[in-house]
């Protein structure tokens, strides 16, 4: 009885998704049924068009730098949250983690009145960059706390005996072994940089990330099929990019020698 | 203390500070094409005060709550089918099959789920197709059930996560022996498994809630003009509403609300925890 329900439950959760191939490949510009027949003239299409390369090139670029940004302050702070003890940490630790809990339209709007209003700066994919570090590091210190955690201490301290200076037990010890985690918070922290769209929607100048490109897009009925064919191969990337992230982790629990207790989040 | 000082001050700078000024900005008013930086709670009265703020606002919490009841209700079983009867070595394959579709554009979601209920759409097509309903169903489209049901959609990972972290934290030990004192299995799940999975509860319920208030795509897309939500009404006032300080007093009292929420649930159930 359970495994049916769970059974159904799965197909409710895949239903609006298989949709996506159905209408990629489907030769009408009306997204209902019934379907008329099998074309790929839609990803022809996408080749051609240079509006949806830019933004594409946009949102790669906003999502790489905000991932490595996010990943630098993570392990900033997930060190200091797993090895040090300072007074005011859990204030500090809840500021950090702060936008994991709050509406994204309030981090929208409370840097838009900044930028805009207050210092005046012009909107550009760098406000969206900021942003997004913002609502990224969250993640990746709770998955590099993680990191941080399963690291025995008596690894770096048997280093610096030896005569290594703690830069060098850094690179060469802490580095390595934590390496997993870091791929794995990279990996999670551009998945969601790559999907936000209401930040974006708010920050963004005259150059739109995808998301808010096919915003656009969504108002224009006979450029739908073309966002299907898009949605197909973004399904087809970052459903890649997450078995990646979770078979890196399973390497590094493998590494580390931990048993594998299930679930990447 | 160095290490937590850039993301520490990464977060006072681009948190903190523009939420002050979000703050700031809705004892403001905006008189026509300026700013009146007059200090005064104007906007304020008129939120407490003009039913249409106060319609959706409200309908924002309705909205919200029933998603986060439905998706937990929903959620629930799938958790506790999860960790009590997958074996465990197949637990990460059936969280990964769980949170696949979450991972896919959330834009292009929410426009499927229109696709799904539209009035030529997979429901329709389907129903007219074995001849139950002679003409398209008009009602399930453009209002707050659409909005509801494309939430739970969205947000499902999002509860069954933290329930199923909580079930799995729960000492089997402890069921064999509510077992053996004589409770059935119906009064095991109620008196020992329920109790102890309620903090993973607690946390899909917030995980869902706070979010969902604010959700701005959603109901711009499936929710038409009954299902229209409070980002919906901030959006509009950065925009072509061109009211700025309005914004920022909606988005104020729509984050004093939600934190008010979040805050009593957490604090009742700290006193039912307890009680016991």
């Amino acid at each position: 009885m359970l495994r049916a329900y769970t059974i159904a439950f799965l197909i409710f959760l895949y239903a609006p998704i298989l949709l996506l191939p159905v209408f990629a490949f489907n030769d009408g510009t009306v997204i209902a049924f019934p379907l008329d027949g099998f074309t790929t003239k839609w990803f022809a299409e996408l080749w051609t068009n240079s509006e949806l390369h830019a933004a594409l090139v946009n949102s790669l670029l906003v999502a790489g730098a905000s991932s490595v940004l996010a990943v630098l302050l993570g392990i900033a702070a997930a060190r200091a949250n797993i090895r040090y003890k300072f007074p005011g940490k859990a204030a500090a630790m809840g500021l950090i983690m702060l936008p994991l809990v709050l509406p994204e339209i309030i981090v929208a709007v409370s840097l838009l009145v900044v930028a805009v209003r207050i210092l005046g700066f012009d909107l550009s994919l760098w406000t969206v960059v900021a942003a997004h570090v913002l609502i990224c590091t969250p993640f990746a210190v709770a998955i590099l706390n993680a990191s941080f955690q399963s690291l025995d201490p008596s690894l770096e301290e048997a280093a610096i005996d030896l005569g290594f200076s703690r830069p060098e037990t850094f690179r060469l010890i802490t580095l390595p072994l934590i390496m997993p985690g870091i791929v794995a918070a990279l990996l999670i922290c551009f998945t969601i940089s790559l999907d936000e769209f209401i930040i974006a929607f708010f920050l963004t100048g005259s150059d739109p990330t995808l998301p808010v490109y096919i915003w656009s897009l969504l108002r224009f009925p006979r450029l739908i099929p073309v966002v299907m064919a898009l949605g197909t191969i973004l399904m087809v990337v970052s459903v890649s990019l997450l078995v990646l992230a979770e078979w890196n982790r399973r390497r590094g629990l493998a590494r580390a020698g931990v048993a594998d207790k299930g679930g990447f989040l | 203390m160095v290490l937590i000082a850039p993301p520490l001050i990464y977060a006072l700078a681009l948190l903190a500070l523009p939420l002050g000024a979000v703050l700031l900005f809705s004892f403001w008013t905006q008189d026509y094409l300026t700013i009146d930086r007059t200090p005064t709670l104007a906007n304020y009265v008129e939120v407490a005060t003009d039913p249409l703020y106060r319609t959706i606002l409200g309908r924002s919490l309705v909205i919200s709550g029933s998603v986060t009841l439905l998706t937990v209700l929903l959620a629930f079983p799938v958790a506790y089918y999860v960790s009590f009867h997958v074996r465990p070595d197949r637990k990460s394959l059936w969280l990964f099959l769980i949170t696949i579709p979450f991972w896919t554009s959330y834009l292009l979601r929410i426009f499927l789920w229109k696709v799904m209920l539209g009035y030529n759409g997979v429901i329709n097509s389907a129903l007219t197709g074995i001849g139950i309903i002679d003409e398209p169903l008009t009602f399930l489209l453009y209002n707050a059930n659409a909005v509801v049901l494309t939430l739970s959609h969205a947000f499902a990972p999002f509860a069954i996560l933290p329930i199923f972290v909580a079930l799995e934290k729960i000492d089997r030990s402890l069921l064999e022996a509510s077992r053996d004192l004589g409770e059935t299995a119906f009064t095991t799940f109620f008196r020992v498994t329920l109790p102890l999975a309620l903090p993973g509860v607690i946390a899909a319920v917030l995980i869902v809630f706070i979010p969902t208030v604010g959700d701005y795509v959603t109901p711009a897309q499936v929710g038409g003009s009954q299902g229209t939500m409070i980002a919906n009404l901030i959006q509009a006032h950065f925009g072509g509403l061109n009211d700025a300080p309005m914004g920022a007093t909606l988005s104020i009292v729509a984050m004093a609300t939600v934190t008010v929420i979040a805050l009593a649930l957490v604090w009742i159930t700290r006193r039912l925890g307890g009680a016991r």
